[in-house]
């Protein structure tokens, strides 16, 4: 199945399950050739929407929608995901901790997207401390001489990651950003295409890398980060986010490369 | 004030820390010498004693605001904001933070910009500092200074990799004190 089948199939789905509330209305601007230049989608379907909400002890939240449970999650969890990938253990107190610090914002960058924001996240210092915690637990020791973080949201957890396992970080940008000589990767967005970019001579052949940013939906833009970083050579070990949309398939974007994500909505 | 004058007097991890910079002639446009961080992000070292200069700095100084300028202050703020026990609130250009914000615009050489912060962010009676990678005319740190006193916050101090000879002589920006690590390298400092 082609990736406008899967489309057609999966608004299909959605259709079909939602009973007419309109507050759970899906947003159609699916992206599945890729990603905006942002990965800043929100998606909740009404089957999954959790109405308790999870405790937390951070101020700042405005937004009242908490669609992130651990429980709900591990149970799916089980249930639908390959092998391959992986999340964080949901029975980790810290995990509901990060997840619960996530903050929800609807109708953004436009009506029907539920944003998942992790300024929040930033702002709970020991839900930060514990997402880079988290990383860092998993990827010290093995090897990983650089973390690759794509711009913004991943130039905010990648240097803390780096600067703990003793790895360079390299940032992975927009167009006309790096000063010096770069590398170019062009990616499709749902109209049009975004260009990523690296420093020439960031890495080395062989080098072991890990591609990290806040959340992945799609995966177009992780897709363009791995592909880069093969070009010169490097070895792509995985991909970390802290926040997976699964409905949107990005896992399955990144081929043979593994994918781990702390937390994910219900 | 740099930091070789403020209590790091031929410190080696200042040297190290210039050496890792890259300077990029003519970027963005003919004459601009630009200084190039991501060469320092790639020594581990130098990444980490940058980091490590601010932390020692700012550690006992009470502060509970890290804020850092998009995208570059996103590079070195994160790490600062962990490792004193601070929060990390970016400061955005527009349109990007999702929830409802409070805006800064600021002057360019050619037309005008804008910051922007999250309401809520920051409490009033906060303790701030700015952290960017470097500082010429200081407009965008004159906003992000705006930005945290208009949500109530004091800011302490401006920290920065890298300060330009424009704010050579000026050790502070709308009265706040400006902590800077190192000058511009010349383009014949390299290789």
């Amino acid at each position: 199945m082609n990736s406008f089948q899967q489309l057609a199939k999966f608004r299909s789905y959605l259709f079909q399950t939602m009973e007419g509330n309109r507050k759970s209305c899906i947003p159609l601007s699916r992206r599945l050739a890729g990603e905006v230049s942002s990965p800043d989608f929100g998606w909740n379907l009404n089957e999954r929407m959790i109405s308790s909400r999870v405790s937390h002890s951070t101020a700042v939240h405005r937004s009242g929608n908490f669609p992130i449970s651990p429980n709900n999650r591990l149970e799916r969890a089980a249930s639908v995901r390959p092998q391959h990938m992986e999340t964080g253990d949901a029975s980790d107190p810290r995990i509901t901790r990060i997840a619960s610090s996530i903050r929800v914002i609807p109708d953004f960058p436009k009506p029907g997207i539920l944003f998942q924001d992790i300024t929040t996240l930033l702002l709970d210092i020991k839900a930060f401390r514990d997402t880079i915690d988290l990383f860092v637990e998993r990827y010290k020791e093995k090897g990983i001489s650089v973390v690759a973080g794509v711009e913004a949201r991943g130039f905010i957890f990648g240097p803390p990651i780096a600067l703990a396992i003793g790895a360079k970080f390299i940032p992975m940008r927009k167009p006309h950003k790096l000063p010096g000589p770069v590398i170019s990767e062009e990616y499709s967005l749902e109209y049009g295409t975004d260009v990523m970019e690296m420093h020439v001579g960031a890495v080395e052949p062989g080098e072991k890398v890990l591609v990290i940013d806040d959340l992945i939906a799609t995966g177009g833009t992780l897709c363009a980060a791995i592909k880069l970083l093969e070009r010169v050579g490097a070895v792509v070990v995985e991909c970390a986010c802290v926040i997976e949309l699964p409905e949107l398939k990005g896992r399955d974007r990144l081929g043979d490369k593994p994918l781990f994500v702390l937390v994910s909505p219900a | 004030m740099f930091a070789a004058e403020n209590g790091l007097k031929g410190d080696p991890r200042l040297e190290a820390i210039s050496r890792a910079i890259r300077v990029v002639p003519h970027f963005p446009k003919p004459g601009i010498m630009f200084q190039d961080i991501t060469t320092l992000l790639l020594d581990h070292k130098a990444f980490k004693d940058t980091v490590e200069i601010f932390v020692d700095r700012y550690r006992d100084m009470d502060i509970s605001v890290v804020a850092g300028v998009e995208a570059r202050g996103f590079m070195f703020g994160p790490s600062i904001a962990l490792a004193i026990g601070a929060k990390f609130v970016p400061l955005r250009k527009p349109r990007k933070l999702p929830g409802e914000v409070i805006s800064e615009e600021y002057v360019l050489e050619y037309g005008v910009d804008c910051l922007q912060m999250h309401v809520g962010a920051v409490q009033p009676g906060e303790r701030a500092i700015v952290i960017d990678d470097l500082v010429a005319t200081g407009g965008t740190l004159s906003a992000a200074i705006k930005l945290l006193e208009r949500a109530g916050a004091e800011v302490v101090e401006c920290g920065c990799v890298i300060g330009l000879p424009e704010t050579k002589g000026q050790c502070r920006l709308n009265g706040k004190p400006l902590y800077i690590l190192v000058g511009p390298r010349d383009v014949d400092d390299c290789c």
